[in-house]
C-alpha cells in the first residue's frame, strides 16, 4: 500500500443484511476495499475499538476512521465517492421519502415481519407472516409510485439507489423465511412489481457478487432460530 | 414578515408537549421559517394527519407545499436541505462529521428514547431497569462530550452553534425533566454528568429554543397525570 492511497475496510459478517448493504454500496461505486469477517462467537478487539457503543457490524473504516450504522454508512459512501451514480435522489423531498422507507424497512419490516417469522412460533409466527404480507403490500405500492408505474426499473427510478440498496439486502433472506414459516409468499399474484424488481437487482454485478448462497443463509437461519428459541 | 400565503406553504401537525414536535419547531425557528402550527388531538386524529402519515398516523408531520414529510429527524434534515440557502447550517458539511452527527442522532432515537419511555411507563423492577439503562445511555453521551473530537470543548454538539445532535437530544429536555420529577428519579446527575448538565442548560436558554420549549411545569403535570392513569388500582379479588 503506497503513501496517499486510500484505505477502506469493512468489518462484516456474511449473513448480515446490514453488512451486505454496505458491500453492495462500495461495489456500486467501484471502491476498492478489504472485507474483514467478524466471527459470531466473540468480537474482535478491532470491532470493539471501532464501534464501542454498539459492538456490531458493519463498520466502515476509511483511512483509519470508523463509520457505523449501515444506512449512515451508505450515505457516507455516496457523499465521499459521488461518481456518476448518486445513491440519493436529487431533490430534498425525494430524499426524505427514501430515508422514511429505508427506516420503515429496518424497523417495521425487519422487526415485526422478518423477525416475527425468525424468532417466533405458533400464533405469534403467523402474526409475523401477516405483517410481512401487509408490509410487502405497502412496498409494492411505493415501488409502483417511485418507478413511475413500472416505466422505470428501481425505487430510485432509473437509478439503483439508496432505497434499492436498503431493501435488496433483506431479500436474500426471503427463501429462508418461507422455509422456516412453512409458507410461500404469493409474489406473482400479490407483489409482481417487487418480484420483477428483485430479478432486475440480482442481475447487477454488485448484488450478484455479494449475495450469499441462499442454502447457506437457510442453514444459518435454522441454527440461529434454534439457538434463539432455546435461550428465550 | 411572511405573508399569510407564505405561512400556508408550511404547516406543522403536532402537539406542543411532544419532544419530537419540539425538535422540528427548533429547526424551523433556527432557519427562520414561518409556518402554521396545527395542534393535533391525539385521541381524535385529524383527516389531514391520517392522510399525511398513513403509515404511522403520528406527529410531527411537516406539510410543505402540500407534500408531507414524516419522522422528526428526517424532517429536520429535510428542513436543512429544502432551505439550504437560509442562514445557519444544522448539519456539518464534512461527510465524516456528518456521519458522526447522524450516528449520535440515531443513538438518541434508538437507545435514549426507548429507555426514557421505559422510565415514563415503568413500575417497580421495570422502572428500576429503565432508570439504569437511561443513566448508562446518558453517561455515554457525557463521555462523547468529553472525548469525541467532534464535540469536545465546544458549546454544542454542532460546534459553536446548535446542530443536528443538539436538536435530537435537546428537544427532549423538558420531557426528561418531567419524567424525572414524576418518577422521583435522577437520570442526569449534575455531579456525574457535568458536561451534559451544562450543555442542556445552555441549549434550553438559546434563541430559537427557549421560545418553543414546552413550559416545564405544564410538561411535568402532564407526565404525572399520564403516569397516574397507567398505575392500575388494586382489584378486589
Amino acid at each position: 500500500m503506497g503513501e496517499g492511497e486510500e484505505q477502506v475496510k469493512v468489518l462484516s459478517q456474511w449473513p448480515s443484511p446490514f453488512a451486505i448493504r454496505v458491500l453492495i454500496g462500495l461495489e456500486e461505486k467501484n471502491v476498492r476495499y478489504e472485507s474483514l469477517e467478524e466471527n459470531f462467537a466473540s468480537k474482535t478487539e478491532l470491532l470493539v475499538q471501532m464501534n464501542p457503543i454498539h459492538r456490531k457490524v458493519p463498520v466502515l473504516i476509511h483511512n483509519g476512521k470508523p463509520i457505523c450504522e449501515s444506512l449512515i454508512i451508505l450515505q457516507y459512501i455516496d457523499e465521499v465517492w459521488p461518481g456518476s451514480n448518486s445513491f440519493m435522489p436529487s431533490n430534498p423531498y425525494d430524499r426524505a421519502l427514501a430515508k422514511f422507507w429505508a427506516d420503515f424497512i429496518d424497523t417495521k419490516f425487519l422487526g415485526t415481519g422478518i423477525h416475527g417469522i425468525l424468532k417466533k412460533t405458533g400464533e405469534a409466527q403467523e402474526e409475523g407472516k401477516r405483517y410481512m404480507l401487509e408490509y410487502l403490500g405497502l412496498l409494492e405500492g411505493v415501488l409502483k409510485e417511485f418507478s413511475a408505474g413500472g416505466s422505470k426499473p428501481y425505487f430510485g427510478g432509473e437509478q439503483f439507489g439508496f432505497l434499492d440498496i436498503a431493501f435488496i439486502c433483506h431479500t436474500c433472506w426471503f427463501e429462508a423465511m418461507e422455509t422456516l414459516g412453512k409458507w410461500k409468499i404469493p409474489w406473482e399474484s400479490e407483489f409482481p412489481r417487487l418480484l420483477e424488481w428483485m430479478k432486475k437487482c440480482r442481475e447487477r454485478e454488485s448484488v450478484h457478487k455479494i449475495f450469499p448462497d441462499p442454502h447457506k443463509i437457510l442453514e444459518y437461519a435454522i441454527k440461529f432460530r434454534e439457538g434463539y428459541l432455546r435461550s428465550n | 414578515m411572511a405573508t399569510e400565503g407564505e405561512k400556508r406553504q408550511v404547516k406543522l401537525l403536532g402537539a406542543t408537549l411532544s419532544p419530537f414536535v419540539v425538535r422540528v419547531r427548533i429547526a424551523l425557528a433556527l432557519k427562520g421559517i414561518d409556518y402554521e402550527f396545527i395542534q393535533e388531538n391525539l385521541k381524535t386524529k385529524s383527516e389531514l394527519l391520517l392522510q399525511s402519515n398513513p403509515v404511522y398516523k403520528q406527529i410531527p408531520v411537516l406539510v410543505h407545499n402540500g407534500k408531507p414529510v414524516c419522522e422528526s429527524m428526517i424532517i429536520v434534515q429535510y428542513i436543512e436541505e429544502a432551505w439550504s440557502n437560509k442562514a445557519r447550517n444544522l448539519i456539518p458539511k464534512d461527510p465524516y462529521d456528518r456521519a458522526i452527527a447522524r450516528f449520535w442522532a440515531a443513538f438518541i432515537d434508538n437507545k435514549i428514547f426507548p429507555s426514557l419511555r421505559g422510565v415514563f411507563t415503568g413500575q417497580g423492577e421495570q422502572l428500576q431497569k429503565a432508570v439504569e439503562d437511561s443513566v448508562t445511555n446518558f453517561l455515554l453521551i457525557e463521555e462523547a462530550l468529553r472525548t469525541n473530537q467532534c464535540f469536545a470543548g465546544k458549546a454544542y454538539f454542532g460546534g459553536d452553534q446548535i446542530g443536528l445532535v443538539d436538536i435530537a437530544l435537546g428537544g427532549m429536555s423538558t420531557f426528561i425533566k418531567a419524567v424525572e420529577k414524576a418518577t422521583e428519579t435522577i437520570l442526569i446527575d449534575p455531579k456525574k454528568m457535568p458536561l451534559l448538565t451544562a450543555w442542556m442548560h445552555r441549549f434550553c436558554k438559546s434563541d430559537g429554543v427557549k421560545e418553543v420549549m414546552p413550559d416545564p411545569v405544564k410538561h411535568a403535570e402532564y407526565i404525572s397525570a399520564r403516569r397516574a392513569t397507567m398505575i392500575s388500582p388494586p382489584t378486589a379479588n
